[in-house]
């Protein structure tokens, strides 16, 4: 509009153009819309196309199915079963938990809510691979390391945390827990916010235990956020990566600690088998795009979930 | 009476969660005043001698450790230009979606909660490959471009501005403002809870991002703090001072906003539960 003078009507025109409200909007969702496209919606067919080839600096081959009939190797049904390990303890954990520690922390019971809110809100303001560090600290092999000072005072020999199958596991899912738990309280609470406070008078009234009083006036109350929150810690337990690579950087023992993720970066990034690696991302993305299907279906609607 | 116990019991028992839930940090706090030597041979450890504590890892990082505070420069500019400008695109269509009516809004909107999930990880390998036919490999744009598009910051920002006086567009309207001079200068600063909400969840996003800087950064001094202090998480390692000192300065920054802000970071960090 600033280039050179335009003449006064034309210029008022343009602008009134601009200005009107049937063009308004498309200006201002452009930017987004632009980088929309090019930074998400192309590298996202992208991805898919790629695992359909081999791709070398300057040289793309199709080459058919053959990314995805490599896929299913002991490696990645390692990663496989890892991953999903890891995502049904973290959501068993990271949805009962939660729903328990917020039902308390609503009750009249209990006093300081508001610093204990707070405190079981504070892991998740520690990045994964700061928070990955102390706790690779903390369960050192040595025995001098916390966790296996814990355990020697209770008389069980050291753990050599980071070399076990079992302990690997452990490490992972402790470190998510730990920094996942006060945000998942938070949707509960938020939760628990819309139970009137009548019917726990009513169910008092009728004599009902604490136990009866959740179990049948608390607990239908929670369903939506509980399935909100078990389908987002399902699509982000199966995202687990940096979890694993703190521990274990590149590569863990026997593959231990090797996720869905950590195989596409080994593949797609250090391998430079970028056509092998979209294919994993493509198996990784039905395996989401199954269980939002199926999270869909249980809720009715998308957005029944209380995010926002 | 009973009443009362059960009351403490449970008060005293949330008490100790919560001190649980805080037990690391203190760890790291602590640890980070003991001679990294020590901390190295032995781990963080709960015994150990008190009169060894002292501030020879801040000394250290504050005199001798360049890189670290290149490292620091970088997130801090990193995760700033991500702020603004994922917010600036996010609020105008959030805005834009929630007060105009035009033809494709539906179907944008539908698009934009549907690429809500679709995971990162599968764009990252394209990503990478554009970035480097783009030649932003290791450059500030290539971390950040990615990060700009916020679907979810979209969502919010929708969800927000349905609730905005539409009266005072039509007021300003008759005083002859500009739909732009609305959203800006009327719109934009009622938004602000939004706004702030949105700058924490992109910000601590950004801060703590490690995946994809990990893959499009390669020299020492392009590095983000994740990804720095990532390079020091080896056994065989001499530089456990800079790692823990430098992870303390890597939090309490955030611990100190968090305090300031906690409504601002609740309402940021529980929209949608991405992850960050």
């Amino acid at each position: 509009m600033s280039l050179d003078q335009p003449a006064e009507t034309g210029k008022s025109s343009l602008v009134k153009f601009i200005n009107s409200k049937n063009v308004v909007p498309y200006v201002l969702i452009s930017p987004f819309l632009v980088s929309f496209l090019l930074l998400t919606v192309y590298p996202a067919v992208q991805g898919v196309i790629m695992s359909f080839q081999k791709v070398l600096p300057g040289q793309v081959t199709f080459v058919g199915l053959s990314n995805y009939n490599r896929i299913f190797n002991p490696t990645f049904l390692k990663a496989l079963t890892n991953t999903s390990v890891y995502v049904v303890l973290t959501v068993i954990i990271l949805t009962v938990l939660p729903m328990l520690f917020a039902t308390i922390l609503n009750s009249k019971i209990v006093r300081l809510k508001t610093l204990f809110r707070a405190s079981l809100f504070m892991p998740a303001l520690a990045s994964t691979i700061v928070a990955g560090m102390v706790f690779r600290l903390m369960f050192g092999e040595t025995d001098t390391a916390v966790a296996n000072q814990l355990l020697n005072w209770f008389g069980i020999d050291s753990v050599d945390w980071r070399f076990n199958a079992w302990s690997g596991m452990f490490l992972m899912v402790v470190l998510c827990v730990w920094r996942w738990l006060g945000v998942n309280i938070l949707y509960f609470l938020a939760a628990l916010q819309n139970v009137p406070v009548e019917l726990y008078e009513a169910a008092e009234v009728d004599g009902a235990t604490i136990w009866q009083k959740f179990r049948h006036v608390t607990l239908p109350f929670l369903k939506p956020v509980t399935v909100f929150v078990v389908t987002i810690s399902i699509i982000n337990g199966f995202r687990v990566f940096e979890e694993s690579f703190v521990f274990w950087e590149a590569g863990s023992p026997g593959n231990i600690g090797l996720t869905v993720v950590g195989y596409i970066y080994q593949q797609g990034i250090q391998q430079n088998d970028m056509g092998f690696g979209a294919a994993i991302g493509v198996i990784l993305m039905l395996i989401i795009f199954v269980i939002s299907f199926i999270q869909l279906m249980l809720t009715g609607a998308f957005k029944r979930g209380d995010q926002s | 009476m009973n009443k009362k116990a059960v009351s403490w019991v449970v008060t005293v028992g949330m008490g100790i969660i919560s001190l649980i839930a805080l037990f690391p940090i203190l760890l790291l706090l602590l640890s980070s005043f003991r001679p990294s030597s020590e901390l190295m041979r032995s781990g963080i450890s709960l015994t150990f001698d008190w009169a060894d504590l002292n501030l020879d890892n801040y000394l250290y990082i504050f005199s001798q450790a360049d890189g670290y505070w290149t490292w620091y420069a970088n997130s801090l500019l990193i995760s700033a230009l991500t702020i603004i400008l994922s917010l600036f695109f996010s609020s105008m269509v959030g805005y834009a979606l929630a007060v105009y009516d035009f033809k494709g809004r539906n179907l944008f909107f539908g698009f934009v909660v549907f690429i809500l999930m679709v995971p990162f990880e599968i764009l990252m390998l394209p990503l990478f490959q554009m970035m480097i036919s783009a030649q932003l490999v290791d450059t500030y744009a290539g971390v950040i471009l990615p990060l700009i598009v916020a679907p979810i910051a979209v969502f919010f920002f929708r969800q927000y501005a349905l609730g905005l006086p539409k009266q005072l567009m039509d007021a300003a309207r008759i005083d002859g403002a500009t739909e732009y001079g609305i959203f800006f200068k009327i719109m934009l600063p009622l938004m602000t809870p939004s706004l702030g909400a949105m700058a924490i969840l992109q910000g601590l996003g950004s801060w703590n991002n490690f995946l994809w800087p990990l893959i499009v950064l390669r020299s020492n001094d392009m590095f983000t703090l994740p990804i720095g202090l990532a390079t020091l998480l080896t056994p065989y390692g001499n530089n456990y001072d800079v790692l823990i000192a430098g992870s303390v300065m890597t939090i309490i920054p955030i611990i100190i906003l968090f305090i300031f802000f906690q409504r601002y970071f609740i309402e940021g960090l529980t929209v949608g539960g991405v992850k960050g």
